[in-house]
Protein backbone atom coordinates (compact mmCIF):
# COMPACT_ATOMS: atom_id res chain seq x y z
CA UNK A 1 0.00 0.00 0.00
CA UNK A 2 2.77 2.18 1.17
CA UNK A 3 4.66 1.61 -2.39
CA UNK A 4 1.67 2.25 -4.27
CA UNK A 5 1.11 6.00 -2.72
CA UNK A 6 4.81 6.69 -2.89
CA UNK A 7 4.70 5.28 -6.55
CA UNK A 8 1.78 7.57 -6.88
CA UNK A 9 3.53 10.97 -5.49
CA UNK A 10 6.73 10.24 -7.78
CA UNK A 11 4.05 10.47 -10.64
CA UNK A 12 2.41 13.31 -9.74
CA UNK A 13 5.99 15.54 -8.61
CA UNK A 14 6.65 14.04 -12.36
CA UNK A 15 3.40 15.22 -14.24
CA UNK A 16 3.08 18.69 -12.42
CA UNK A 17 6.66 19.98 -12.56
CA UNK A 18 7.85 18.13 -15.30
CA UNK A 19 4.96 19.63 -17.55
CA UNK A 20 5.32 23.15 -16.16
CA UNK A 21 8.99 23.26 -16.86
CA UNK A 22 8.43 22.24 -20.12
CA UNK A 23 6.24 24.77 -21.22
CA UNK A 24 8.46 26.88 -19.76
CA UNK A 25 10.97 25.46 -21.55
CA UNK A 26 9.39 25.36 -25.03
CA UNK A 27 8.03 29.63 -24.61
CA UNK A 28 11.97 30.15 -23.26
CA UNK A 29 12.73 28.25 -26.57
CA UNK A 30 10.19 30.80 -28.75
CA UNK A 31 11.63 33.90 -27.41
CA UNK A 32 14.98 33.33 -28.01
CA UNK A 33 14.50 32.07 -31.54
CA UNK A 34 12.57 35.20 -32.45
CA UNK A 35 15.73 37.11 -30.70
CA UNK A 36 18.22 35.43 -33.47
CA UNK A 37 16.66 37.36 -35.86
CA UNK A 38 18.62 37.08 -39.78
CA UNK A 39 20.33 34.40 -39.01
CA UNK A 40 20.46 31.88 -42.23
CA UNK A 41 20.75 28.35 -41.37
CA UNK A 42 21.40 26.09 -43.87
CA UNK A 43 22.33 22.37 -44.26
CA UNK A 44 24.21 22.71 -47.34
CA UNK A 45 27.63 24.42 -47.94
CA UNK A 46 30.30 21.92 -47.51
CA UNK A 47 31.05 22.35 -51.07
CA UNK A 48 29.78 25.18 -52.28
CA UNK A 49 32.83 27.90 -52.65
CA UNK A 50 32.17 30.99 -50.43
CA UNK A 51 33.51 33.96 -52.29
CA UNK A 52 32.46 36.33 -50.09
CA UNK A 53 33.34 35.57 -46.80
CA UNK A 54 36.03 36.51 -44.73
CA UNK A 55 36.18 34.23 -42.16
CA UNK A 56 34.73 30.62 -40.78
CA UNK A 57 34.98 29.01 -37.96
CA UNK A 58 32.88 25.77 -35.87
CA UNK A 59 30.54 25.92 -33.70
CA UNK A 60 29.04 23.63 -31.36
CA UNK A 61 26.00 23.60 -29.31
CA UNK A 62 24.93 20.57 -27.38
CA UNK A 63 22.49 19.52 -24.59
CA UNK A 64 21.54 16.83 -22.41
CA UNK A 65 18.08 16.35 -21.44
CA UNK A 66 15.83 13.96 -19.57
CA UNK A 67 12.27 12.70 -19.74
CA UNK A 68 10.46 12.83 -16.48
CA UNK A 69 9.27 9.94 -14.06
CA UNK A 70 5.61 10.84 -15.41
CA UNK A 71 6.85 10.88 -18.85
CA UNK A 72 8.92 7.78 -18.48
CA UNK A 73 5.54 5.57 -17.11
CA UNK A 74 3.64 7.17 -19.58
CA UNK A 75 6.21 6.02 -22.55
CA UNK A 76 6.47 2.54 -20.83
CA UNK A 77 2.65 1.87 -20.83
CA UNK A 78 2.55 3.04 -24.81
CA UNK A 79 5.46 0.36 -25.54
CA UNK A 80 2.39 -2.32 -24.59
CA UNK A 81 0.70 -1.04 -27.55
CA UNK A 82 2.95 0.57 -30.22
CA UNK A 83 2.75 3.27 -32.20
CA UNK A 84 3.82 6.94 -31.97
CA UNK A 85 4.98 8.03 -28.47
CA UNK A 86 4.17 11.35 -28.05
CA UNK A 87 5.71 12.41 -24.73
CA UNK A 88 9.13 11.37 -26.22
CA UNK A 89 8.68 13.51 -29.11
CA UNK A 90 8.24 16.71 -27.23
CA UNK A 91 11.01 15.82 -25.58
CA UNK A 92 13.69 15.41 -28.07
CA UNK A 93 12.10 18.61 -30.25
CA UNK A 94 13.15 20.53 -26.88
CA UNK A 95 16.37 18.89 -27.29
CA UNK A 96 17.22 19.44 -30.68
CA UNK A 97 15.99 23.39 -30.35
CA UNK A 98 17.80 24.07 -27.67
CA UNK A 99 21.26 22.27 -29.15
CA UNK A 100 20.36 24.89 -32.62
CA UNK A 101 19.77 27.36 -30.02
CA UNK A 102 23.46 27.04 -28.27
CA UNK A 103 25.42 26.73 -31.48
CA UNK A 104 23.37 30.19 -33.32
CA UNK A 105 24.10 31.87 -30.22
CA UNK A 106 27.78 31.07 -30.06
CA UNK A 107 27.65 31.83 -33.95
CA UNK A 108 25.63 35.47 -33.24
CA UNK A 109 28.09 36.34 -30.93
CA UNK A 110 31.16 35.71 -33.16
CA UNK A 111 29.44 37.85 -35.57
CA UNK A 112 28.44 35.34 -37.76
CA UNK A 113 25.85 36.01 -40.87
CA UNK A 114 24.74 32.59 -41.71
CA UNK A 115 25.57 29.29 -40.19
CA UNK A 116 26.50 27.01 -43.08
CA UNK A 117 26.22 22.79 -43.44
CA UNK A 118 24.21 22.00 -39.96
CA UNK A 119 24.56 18.84 -38.56
CA UNK A 120 22.52 17.72 -35.95
CA UNK A 121 23.07 14.41 -34.12
CA UNK A 122 21.64 12.55 -31.09
CA UNK A 123 23.29 10.07 -28.85
CA UNK A 124 21.19 7.83 -26.43
CA UNK A 125 23.19 8.21 -23.08
CA UNK A 126 21.04 6.67 -20.37
CA UNK A 127 22.97 3.06 -21.49
CA UNK A 128 20.97 -0.11 -23.14
CA UNK A 129 19.88 -2.30 -20.28
CA UNK A 130 16.43 -0.50 -20.13
CA UNK A 131 17.27 0.63 -16.42
CA UNK A 132 18.18 3.83 -14.85
CA UNK A 133 17.31 7.13 -16.57
CA UNK A 134 16.39 8.40 -20.05
CA UNK A 135 18.71 10.82 -20.94
CA UNK A 136 19.56 11.81 -24.41
CA UNK A 137 22.18 14.41 -25.72
CA UNK A 138 22.09 16.29 -29.12
CA UNK A 139 24.84 18.04 -30.56
CA UNK A 140 24.41 20.65 -33.40
CA UNK A 141 27.32 21.88 -35.47
CA UNK A 142 27.68 23.83 -37.90
CA UNK A 143 30.47 26.47 -39.65
CA UNK A 144 29.66 29.99 -38.51
CA UNK A 145 30.62 32.05 -42.00
CA UNK A 146 31.10 36.21 -41.82
CA UNK B 1 28.02 26.96 -24.08
CA UNK B 2 30.34 26.14 -26.95
CA UNK B 3 33.12 23.97 -27.92
CA UNK B 4 35.51 26.73 -28.88
CA UNK B 5 37.45 26.23 -31.68
CA UNK B 6 40.31 28.20 -31.22
CA UNK B 7 41.86 26.11 -28.20
CA UNK B 8 43.95 28.65 -26.20
CA UNK B 9 47.51 26.84 -27.24
CA UNK B 10 46.61 27.29 -31.54
CA UNK B 11 45.83 29.72 -34.17
CA UNK B 12 44.29 26.48 -35.88
CA UNK B 13 40.75 27.21 -37.99
CA UNK B 14 38.38 24.32 -37.72
CA UNK B 15 35.59 24.07 -40.22
CA UNK B 16 32.91 21.33 -40.86
CA UNK B 17 33.36 22.55 -45.06
CA UNK B 18 35.43 21.47 -47.46
CA UNK B 19 37.06 24.88 -47.68
CA UNK B 20 38.22 27.79 -45.33
CA UNK B 21 36.62 30.98 -46.80
CA UNK B 22 38.54 33.57 -47.53
CA UNK B 23 41.92 31.24 -48.08
CA UNK B 24 43.19 28.88 -50.07
CA UNK B 25 43.68 25.51 -49.09
CA UNK B 26 47.65 24.89 -50.23
CA UNK B 27 48.20 21.18 -48.81
CA UNK B 28 46.73 18.39 -47.40
CA UNK B 29 47.83 16.30 -44.56
CA UNK B 30 45.63 13.86 -43.85
CA UNK B 31 43.08 12.59 -41.70
CA UNK B 32 43.65 13.59 -37.92
CA UNK B 33 41.42 12.55 -34.92
CA UNK B 34 41.27 12.98 -31.60
CA UNK B 35 39.05 10.91 -28.60
CA UNK B 36 38.33 10.77 -25.06
CA UNK B 37 36.11 8.87 -22.61
CA UNK B 38 34.32 9.63 -20.23
CA UNK B 39 32.51 8.41 -17.50
CA UNK B 40 30.04 10.58 -14.81
CA UNK B 41 31.00 10.69 -11.50
CA UNK B 42 28.76 9.32 -8.12
CA UNK B 43 27.55 13.19 -7.18
CA UNK B 44 26.60 14.01 -10.72
CA UNK B 45 24.92 10.77 -11.04
CA UNK B 46 22.74 11.40 -7.94
CA UNK B 47 21.87 14.99 -8.50
CA UNK B 48 20.80 13.56 -12.85
CA UNK B 49 19.05 11.09 -10.44
CA UNK B 50 17.10 13.33 -8.67
CA UNK B 51 16.57 15.13 -11.76
CA UNK B 52 15.45 13.08 -13.46
CA UNK B 53 12.18 13.01 -11.13
CA UNK B 54 11.16 16.08 -13.26
CA UNK B 55 12.95 15.74 -16.59
CA UNK B 56 14.72 18.85 -18.37
CA UNK B 57 18.32 19.50 -18.92
CA UNK B 58 20.75 17.77 -16.99
CA UNK B 59 23.18 20.69 -16.81
CA UNK B 60 25.56 18.16 -14.97
CA UNK B 61 26.19 15.85 -17.77
CA UNK B 62 26.01 18.51 -20.94
CA UNK B 63 28.79 20.08 -19.01
CA UNK B 64 30.60 16.62 -18.62
CA UNK B 65 30.31 16.16 -22.16
CA UNK B 66 31.29 19.30 -23.48
CA UNK B 67 34.42 19.41 -21.23
CA UNK B 68 34.92 16.07 -22.95
CA UNK B 69 34.35 17.17 -26.22
CA UNK B 70 37.11 19.84 -25.68
CA UNK B 71 39.14 17.35 -25.21
CA UNK B 72 38.71 15.25 -28.03
CA UNK B 73 38.90 18.68 -29.86
CA UNK B 74 42.04 19.64 -28.09
CA UNK B 75 44.09 16.17 -29.17
CA UNK B 76 42.71 16.38 -32.71
CA UNK B 77 44.08 19.85 -32.68
CA UNK B 78 47.72 18.66 -31.16
CA UNK B 79 47.98 16.27 -34.08
CA UNK B 80 47.65 18.26 -36.89
CA UNK B 81 49.88 20.36 -35.82
CA UNK B 82 52.09 18.12 -35.41
CA UNK B 83 51.86 17.37 -38.51
CA UNK B 84 52.34 21.42 -39.44
CA UNK B 85 49.10 22.00 -40.66
CA UNK B 86 47.14 25.62 -39.52
CA UNK B 87 43.43 24.26 -40.46
CA UNK B 88 41.25 21.50 -40.19
CA UNK B 89 38.42 21.02 -42.45
CA UNK B 90 35.28 18.73 -42.82
CA UNK B 91 35.14 18.20 -38.69
CA UNK B 92 32.73 15.51 -37.76
CA UNK B 93 31.76 14.78 -34.43
CA UNK B 94 30.67 11.17 -33.22
CA UNK B 95 29.45 9.98 -30.06
CA UNK B 96 28.70 6.15 -27.93
CA UNK B 97 27.57 5.23 -25.13
CA UNK B 98 29.89 2.49 -24.11
CA UNK B 99 28.17 1.38 -20.79
CA UNK B 100 25.55 2.64 -18.64
CA UNK B 101 27.72 5.73 -17.36
CA UNK B 102 30.33 6.21 -20.18
CA UNK B 103 30.38 7.89 -23.03
CA UNK B 104 33.37 8.00 -25.66
CA UNK B 105 33.28 11.75 -27.95
CA UNK B 106 35.05 11.26 -30.95
CA UNK B 107 36.23 13.86 -33.45
CA UNK B 108 38.04 13.94 -36.32
CA UNK B 109 38.58 16.05 -39.77
CA UNK B 110 41.58 16.80 -42.51
CA UNK B 111 44.33 18.21 -41.68
CA UNK B 112 44.81 21.05 -44.07
CA UNK B 113 47.78 23.70 -44.82
CA UNK B 114 45.74 27.07 -45.76
CA UNK B 115 47.84 29.72 -47.38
Amino acid sequence: MEGWIFFAVLLAIGFFFGSRAEQQHFRDLQRREQALGGLVISVVGAKVALPDAAGAELFVGSVVVSSDYFKTFVAGLLKLVGGRIGVYETLLERGRREALLRMEEAALDWGAERVVNVRIQTAELGGNNGQGIVALEVIAYGTGVR
Amino acid sequence: MTVRSRSSASNIILTNIETIPGSTITQHLGLVQGSSVRAKHLGRDIAAGLKNLVGGELKGYTELLQEARQEATDRMVQEAQQKGANAIVNVRFATSSLTQGAAELFVYGTAVRVG
